[in-house]
């Protein structure tokens, strides 16, 4: 291989280079077909689970006719009582109150974080807080489930009696899970303001509180909604850890401290077991096409905020 | 009220919040290693768990997790980083790049469970794989993916250009100095990536309970053979991870000391992944400075 290389190089005038721009060209579109493959397989995977999982879960309303207004506004769920029902309501509202209200608690606290961050003691607090944040994130999701189970079911029940689990440990423990995207994401777009808007604030006489509040906030407000958005969705669709701490009753709920569920938590518990191709096991598949439907929403409410951030 | 007055409110009640955030941090790690500390001994690390008695362990679930990672690494690594090369690198400005960047962000926030469901449904069911850490892998990969996709494209993009156009100066082929340019010097970032995404994997566990399984056969230490069904190195047995087993334990644990069982293994698992970050950072420096030539 070397010596012909060499020889190329040696009768160079005679002779283009033919073997190197062959080698060239296989080399290039090994790469190129190499990278392709990978990008592929991603679009590929994005639309069988799209596909699956819708055809699973629309097969409840065409194959075992149950209509998509009982599904979606029934309010009993009693897929092994005679006559059966199959009303999702419960656990729909349960997955929003749950995730509104700890996108409620999660918000303003990771708004002070995130300025605390980069207006208060930019450089000093971004040492002490971004750590503690990272850590947040990477503690496990059951881990949560385990410190809401032991912690915050337990001062639940002695403040407010009853069982302790419901909505109320729920939104609790999903808070402190979303905390970190929240926070991370408010940050960025804080940090990535231009520094002008901030000193001119300033140089008018007005406070920090006054520049937070009058300017850094509503410039940034696309983005920081953004944060919130993100947290939602991550709540939305975080299994295991609301299972333990909710209680998993299949009603509607009507007070914080009541027992109830969310989709993700019927699923969970639910889907193994049933046999596959049953009505009820269909049922849980139209749930699991909810949260389908319900991350394309997160995603384009992201997606029209960033484009008002841009302009 | 003056306007200095509202101020220092403000900034107090900021100032109060954010310590507050460190405060809970602190009081949650405080928490799991106070409750689980004690609990961790050589016996509870290795031997297996106990259904009904006290003193079961969590040695089979530990090294499922450790076992289920390293078969994930292998599934995503070569398809991450060509999907994040490919991003960087190849893809031009247009339509079809803008809508790979959807499919990557839709990917990445399809709920775990709902990605344990496709698993179930494809992996499980369609392909015959059954509860086994074949399909767990694979299902964990679809998790890991667009993670991995958009840390490689970061890395590659935080390459200097001038490296990009000395190896064009040279007359190489795009992939060569993708390959022998681009990569080393981007490698630092993608190590710390994977590592990090590795933390994320050690601790998931929703996709992991229509994949993987919730049980664990009984393994035999001693049998290396991957084919045989009570090999620990089998990958298509059934197998429960250290993360499901906390979900099981605490949730449906009927021991006598299922609490202190929970307790003991959330602290193993929160203390790996705490090693996992840490790592990631020290890796990284590592591998940046040996790259770079400099101190």
């Amino acid at each position: 291989m070397e010596q012909t290389e060499g020889g190329t190089v040696m009768n160079n005038k005679l002779k283009p280079r033919r073997p190197l721009k062959e080698k060239h060209y296989w080399e290039e579109w090994t790469g190129r077909i190499y990278t392709s493959i990978c990008v592929v397989f991603l679009i590929v995977v994005m639309f069988s689970i799209v596909y699956f999982v819708a055809s699973k879960g629309l097969s409840t309303f065409f194959q075992n006719g149950i209509s998509i207004s009982e599904f979606l506004g029934g309010k009993t769920w009693d897929p092994t009582g005679e006559p059966a029902f199959y009303g999702a309501l419960p656990f729909i509202t349960g997955s929003f109150i749950t995730t509104l209200l700890a996108a409620l608690i999660a918000s303003p606290l990771g708004l002070c974080a995130a300025l605390f961050m980069t207006e208060i003691v930019p450089g000093k607090g971004k040492k002490i807080l971004q750590p503690a944040i990272e850590l947040l994130s990477g503690i496990p999701s059951v881990v949560y489930g385990f410190i809401g189970l032991s912690v915050i079911v337990p001062l639940l029940r002695s403040i407010f009696g009853g069982t302790g689990v419901g909505i109320a440990a729920g939104c609790l423990v999903l808070a402190v899970m979303i905390l970190p995207t929240v926070t991370s994401i408010m940050a960025d777009a804080l940090s990535a303001l231009p520094k002008g808007l901030r000193e001119s604030s300033y140089a008018l006489g007005a406070t920090r509180w006054q520049t937070i509040y009058r300017v850094i906030i509503p410039t940034t407000l696309p983005a920081l909604l953004t944060g919130v958005v993100l947290g939602m969705a991550r709540a939305f669709g975080e299994a295991l850890a609301v299972q333990m701490v909710i209680g998993n009753a299949p009603h509607v709920p009507t007070s914080l401290l009541e027992s109830a569920s969310t989709l993700t938590s019927v699923i969970t518990l639910s889907m193994g077991n049933t046999t596959m191709g049953s009505v009820h096991n269909n049922a849980l598949w139209s749930m699991a096409l909810v949260l389908l439907v319900m991350t394309f929403v997160f995603v384009i409410l992201v997606r029209l905020l960033e484009r008002r951030n841009r302009v | 009220m003056k306007a200095k007055t509202v101020d220092k409110i403000a900034t107090s009640v900021i100032v109060v919040l954010a310590l507050f955030i460190v405060i809970l941090l602190l009081g949650l790690l405080g928490f799991i290693m106070y409750r689980g500390i004690g609990h961790i001994s050589w016996n509870f690390l290795t031997s297996a768990p106990q259904l009904l008695k006290g003193g079961g362990g969590i040695g089979p679930q530990l090294f499922n997790s450790v076992f289920l990672l390293v078969l994930t690494l292998i599934v995503t690594i070569p398809l991450g980083w060509g999907g994040g090369i490919y991003m960087a690198e190849y893809a031009k400005p247009g339509k079809i790049t803008s809508f790979i960047r959807l499919v990557v962000e839709v990917l990445s926030s399809f709920p775990s469970i709902v990605i344990g469901l496709f698993g179930l449904l494809l992996l499980v069911n369609q392909f015959g794989l059954g509860f086994s850490l074949i399909s767990g892998a694979l299902a964990l990969a679809i998790f890991n993916l667009p993670l991995m996709v958009r840390t490689t494209e970061q890395a590659f993009r935080a390459v200097p250009k001038e490296q990009k156009e000395a190896g064009l100066a040279l007359g190489l082929s795009k992939w060569k100095i993708i390959t022998s340019i681009l990569l080393p010097v981007a490698l630092p970032s993608l190590i710390t990536g994977t590592i990090l995404a590795s933390g994320r994997i050690f601790g998931e566990a929703a996709a992991l309970m229509f994949t993987a399984g919730m049980s664990s056969p009984p393994l035999d230490f001693t049998d290396w053979n991957p084919t045989s069904p009570r090999s620990p190195l089998n990958p298509f047995r059934p197998a429960e991870t250290l993360a499901v087993h906390i979900w099981k334990v605490n949730s449906e644990g009927i021991g006598p000391d299922s609490k202190e069982v929970a307790a003991g293994a959330s602290a193993v698992l929160v203390i790996l992944v705490l090693a996992f970050n840490l790592s990631a950072r020290w890796i990284g420096r590592v591998v940046f400075r040996r790259m770079t030539a400099s101190k």
